[in-house]
């Protein structure tokens, strides 16, 4: 079963999915592992795993620290593919690869495609990579039954849009609105139009993310997307309340799925 | 209106390096800009409004000085010549780009101006820039440059821009451009990015070296009419490479003229704190361009050290790297000693306080002056003046009375 069939399948159980955030090494290796747990448990149905960055150009304050510290603490491409292996081996949920466009470029574009499917992973998402740039990157994700997953965002204008969904892959992934990761995101008229204009073109799941933190953002978008995304939110709520408070989000957040 | 010597691909790529890696988010915007660009590159309105505003507000065209003295004192077998950036309007090559961006934003109409800055140059040039056009300005500036920089952090805030000291990463002018990029992605619509430099996703490297291109006209006619012949040696310092590439790119088809790029030796290529991309890089892409970065093996950008602020970043102009691979630059490095010396001498010599970024392209003039053949000319490009290094000047120096007025001073506030 391919990502786009393991999705369509899970749609049957809720009326939205659910899938979650963690930069590799961020606060550590180990509560990534208890992120993991707690979104193993809460059956969250897909998790992306960042994968640190110097330069993370397209985050904001919170994701920039927890890349910076993630870097400070050592983390190196090993312990990122350790960590996808034993989540994918562990965890029913697929799991996709974020990585800002270096990394895959330093690793080499096949090695790195290689990578993510011998560590269990089942695409990737490049946010300063535009689809001109990928080069044989669509043919060894091919090669490797990887889903290269595509951005869209408001300020496209309509033919791009249409290009990049007939360029996705798995699902695609729609930006709320303009700027970086982690702030508040209106629902507005804006946001339902855009999804409207994506749904036009593609017929993969819509993902909707970028500034997504309540269950009511979930319920909101019933009917409007297939696929919520919550980092930041999440990441807040570790670092405010620990673990309990943590799972206790996450846990709304599945519930707010049906 | 100058014809440009060498043009990106359709792609914004030079060769191997460019291109635009960019979030999907700046898309339009950046399609907005290379549109905006084409069409003033390709009116010679545009070009003639951008050299009268140079004449009126900046002093162009910037002489081109005689070093004699500074010649004989490294031996006297050739002549040096100096091509004036320092006497520009805020005091270095700066403003050639931000006028020239500035007059572009006109066009596009839009209101406010955003920019990175190192050295802090970038930033006086652009808060100036926007305080003549009438345009909001915020600056970034790393918090390492903020503290070392604090004279062009004051000018900034008169000149009426906002300053934002940014504390992420190393805190140095790649955190500062990390920041005006997330400002742009969500103040796009009203806002203008002003690039520093020749790097970042095209169109920038193409914009900003058209407009400093100017340098290099200019050098090519006063060399011409001075001597009846060109330079046989041209040396600029090498950050992100827009005073160098200024004063190159309008000499590449004159096989004669050797062009010399001169990078950040720091403490000495061997103790690994430099900027010398070209020395200890590979090739990468971050900040939205492909280039030689200074990174590890798994493409995590490493600190980079200069005395020099404006030469401290990771990255190089994606059209120095090409010209680079086909040896048409040579690349090489002076340490932060050898740059002290070279700024001395040249006060002493000839009266002129070179910024301790340009005193790195003297330097090397210094250190290769046994090779230089006989009766040779050299030109070097002093891209700004040294005044604003003071502080870091008189330190490195070790000027005790200095060090007592900063402390005298210290006690009275």
């Amino acid at each position: 079963m391919n990502l786009t069939e393991y999705l369509n399948n899970r749609l049957k159980k809720h009326k939205i999915l659910l899938m979650t955030h963690a930069v590799v090494g961020y606060p550590s290796l180990e509560e990534n592992w208890k992120m993991l747990e707690a979104m193993g448990e809460a059956d969250v149905d897909l998790v992306e795993l960042q994968m640190p960055f110097s330069e993370p150009s397209a985050d904001g304050p919170l994701f920039v620290k927890a890349n910076q510290d993630a870097l400070r603490n050592g983390v190196r491409w090993k312990d990122y593919f350790d960590l996808m292996k034993s989540a994918s081996e562990r965890f029913n949920f697929p799991v996709l690869m974020m990585n800002y466009c270096n990394t895959a470029f330093s690793m080499g574009f096949e090695a790195y495609c290689s990578n993510i499917r011998i560590h269990g992973g089942e695409g990737f998402i490049i946010p300063d990579l535009p689809f001109e740039e990928f080069g044989e990157l669509f043919e060894l994700s091919r090669d490797q039954e990887l889903d290269p997953i595509m951005l869209c965002t408001p300020t496209n204008t309509e033919k791009r849009l249409q290009n990049i969904c007939e360029k996705g892959s798995g699902f695609i992934y729609c930006v709320a609105r303009k700027g970086v990761t982690g702030q508040n995101t209106e629902l507005d008229r804006h946001a339902d139009d855009f999804l409207r204009q994506c749904r036009k073109y593609s017929n993969l799941p819509l993902a909707l993310g970028f500034g997504l933190s309540k269950p009511e953002d979930l319920c909101q978008l019933h009917g409007k997307a297939e696929i919520a995304i919550i980092g930041s939110a999440l990441l807040k709520t570790w670092e405010a309340e620990g673990e309990p408070g943590y799972r206790k989000h996450l846990m709304s957040l599945a519930d707010a799925r049906d | 209106m100058p014809t440009q010597t060498i043009s990106p691909d359709i792609s914004g790529y030079y060769g191997d390096y460019g291109g635009m890696f960019i979030p999907e988010i700046l898309r339009t915007t950046f399609e907005e800009l290379i549109s905006a660009f084409k069409e003033a590159k390709a009116d010679p309105e545009f070009w003639q409004s951008y050299v009268n505003v140079m004449q009126n507000y900046s002093c162009r065209p910037t002489p081109v000085t005689p070093l004699e003295n500074f010649a004989k004192s490294l031996g006297g077998r050739f002549q040096v010549f100096c091509k004036r950036e320092d006497l520009n309007h805020t005091g270095a090559h700066k403003a050639n780009n931000v006028m020239g961006q500035g007059l572009l934003v006109q066009r596009m109409g839009k209101q406010r101006v955003i920019a990175e800055t190192g050295a802090g140059q970038h930033g006086v040039a652009t808060a100036t820039m926007a305080a003549k056009m009438g345009f909001e300005c915020t600056i970034y500036m790393g918090s390492v440059d903020v503290e070392r920089q604090r004279p062009n952090v004051f000018w900034m805030e008169q000149l009426g821009a906002e300053v934002i000291s940014v504390t992420e990463g190393t805190a140095t002018l790649k955190d500062a451009i990390n920041a005006a990029m997330r400002d742009w992605a969500e103040s796009m619509e009203t806002t203008h990015y002003v690039l520093g430099t020749t790097c970042g996703p095209h169109p920038f490297p193409e914009m900003v070296s058209w407009f400093q291109s100017i340098i290099g006209h200019e050098s090519r006619e006063q060399m011409l009419k001075l001597n009846s012949k060109l330079p046989d040696r041209i040396y600029a310092c090498v950050g992100g490479g827009s005073n160098a590439s200024g004063i190159f790119l309008p000499f590449l088809e004159d096989e004669s003229v050797e062009l010399v790029g001169v990078e950040a030796g720091g403490h000495g290529i061997d103790s690994g704190k430099h900027a010398a991309r070209f020395s200890g890089g590979t090739v990468g892409i971050a900040q939205g361009y492909k280039t030689y970065f200074f990174q590890d093996d798994e493409g995590q950008m490493l600190h980079t050290h200069s005395i020099a602020a404006g030469l401290d970043y990771i990255g190089v102009s994606p059209i120095l790297s090409h010209l680079h691979d086909k040896k048409r630059i040579r690349f090489t490095s002076a340490t932060d000693e050898e740059v002290i010396s070279a700024t001395k001498l040249l006060i002493r010599t000839e009266g002129i306080i070179p910024a301790l970024e340009s005193a790195h392209a003297f330097a090397s003039v210094i250190e290769e002056a046994r090779d230089i053949p006989d009766g040779a000319q050299v030109l070097i490009n002093l891209s700004g003046r040294g005044d604003k290094d003071i502080f870091n000047i008189a330190e490195a120096i070790g000027d005790h009375k200095w060090q007592e007025f900063l402390e005298k001073k210290a006690l009275k506030s």
